[in-house]
């Protein structure tokens, strides 16, 4: 099956790309985006059947490698 | 004394690396990421560059390589390990030292002189010194230090913190921090100190005519330490 990670910075991360790309946003006349907050996003194709038996070991595999914790949340979809 | 510097695909300092080991004395071996073992080392070099063309995060991959798993046993009983800049970053991704580099303030690749200053003595690396502020190279995207409110009250109360950006007179503000770094951190030891992560190169300042030689100093000080 098919397991979607979204991967954000934690509020209070600074996001020097989030803000360069909303004030590129801003200057192209979108000067009503008040704040962008840059993440990563990953489609996991995996082998295994039980649904909640996937998202375990994709949770395992976020704290393990995807997402490093002291800057990033996680969330699997 | 031995040191062995492992090389991950996509690493460039790990020659220069070799290079300035060689000089000050160290016999030096070079080891591949693929391997399993690390020969005998009185140090363990991760050196700087792009390991696994920085993909995911910087460090994150090499971190998971095979050679780490002798890295981090030769860390844990005592053993010296020294990570300069993509060095420095597998360390924090391996979790031997806290916190995480990354992406300098200012979006901008720093490359230039710096000076820093030796925060704490009582190590391998800086006993002796006969400087407290290094004339050292950075050259990275990713080098803004962070970490957490505890992990840094950790660190300040057990002095962990090893070098920091500052002026020629060893003024630390933020005139003279490169990257955006918490409290001006260039480089920082885990608790027992033998584990040292640093983003400037001392490895590039061993030569008069080249550079600069207060890297010479860093080796010099270093192999002294490591003989007494």
């Amino acid at each position: 099956m098919k397991v979607k990670v979204i991967i954000t910075l934690k509020n209070g991360v600074l996001d020097p790309q989030g803000k360069a790309i909303q004030q590129t946003l801003n200057g192209m006349g979108y000067n009503n985006v008040n704040e962008i907050r840059q993440g990563k996003y990953f489609d996991i194709e995996i082998d295994e059947k039980n649904e909640t038996k996937a998202k375990d070991k994709v949770e395992e595999m976020c704290k393990k490698l995807l997402a490093n914790l002291v800057i990033e949340d996680y969330k699997i979809i | 004394m031995k040191s062995s510097v492992i090389i991950f695909p996509g690493s460039n300092c790990d020659r220069d690396m070799d290079v300035a080991l060689k000089k000050f004395g160290f016999k030096n071996q070079m080891v591949w990421h693929n391997d399993k073992s690390i020969p005998k080392s009185d140090l363990i070099v991760l050196p700087g560059g792009f390991s696994y063309g920085d993909y995911l995060r910087c460090g994150s991959i090499a971190a998971k390589s095979n050679i780490i798993k002798s890295v981090v046993d030769f860390a844990n009983s005592g053993g010296l390990v020294l990570g300069i800049c993509n060095g420095f970053q597998i360390l924090t991704e391996t979790g031997l030292l806290p916190g995480i580099l990354q992406q300098n303030k200012y979006l901008n690749f720093i490359c230039k002189n710096v000076f820093v200053k030796i925060n704490d003595k009582e190590n391998k690396y800086f006993k002796n010194s006969k400087k407290d502020i290094l004339e050292l190279h950075i050259a990275h995207n990713e080098g803004n230090y962070f970490c957490s409110d505890v992990e840094l009250k950790s660190l300040e109360d057990n002095n962990q913190i090893a070098v920091k950006y500052c002026n020629k007179d060893g003024l630390e503000s933020d005139e003279y921090n490169p990257n955006g770094a918490l409290k001006n951190i260039a480089g920082i030891f885990n608790k027992d100190k033998n584990i040292l992560g640093m983003m400037p190169h001392p490895e590039r300042m061993i030569d008069s005519y080249l550079s600069g030689e207060d890297g010479s100093l860093f080796f010099k000080n270093l192999l002294g330490n490591l003989k007494q």
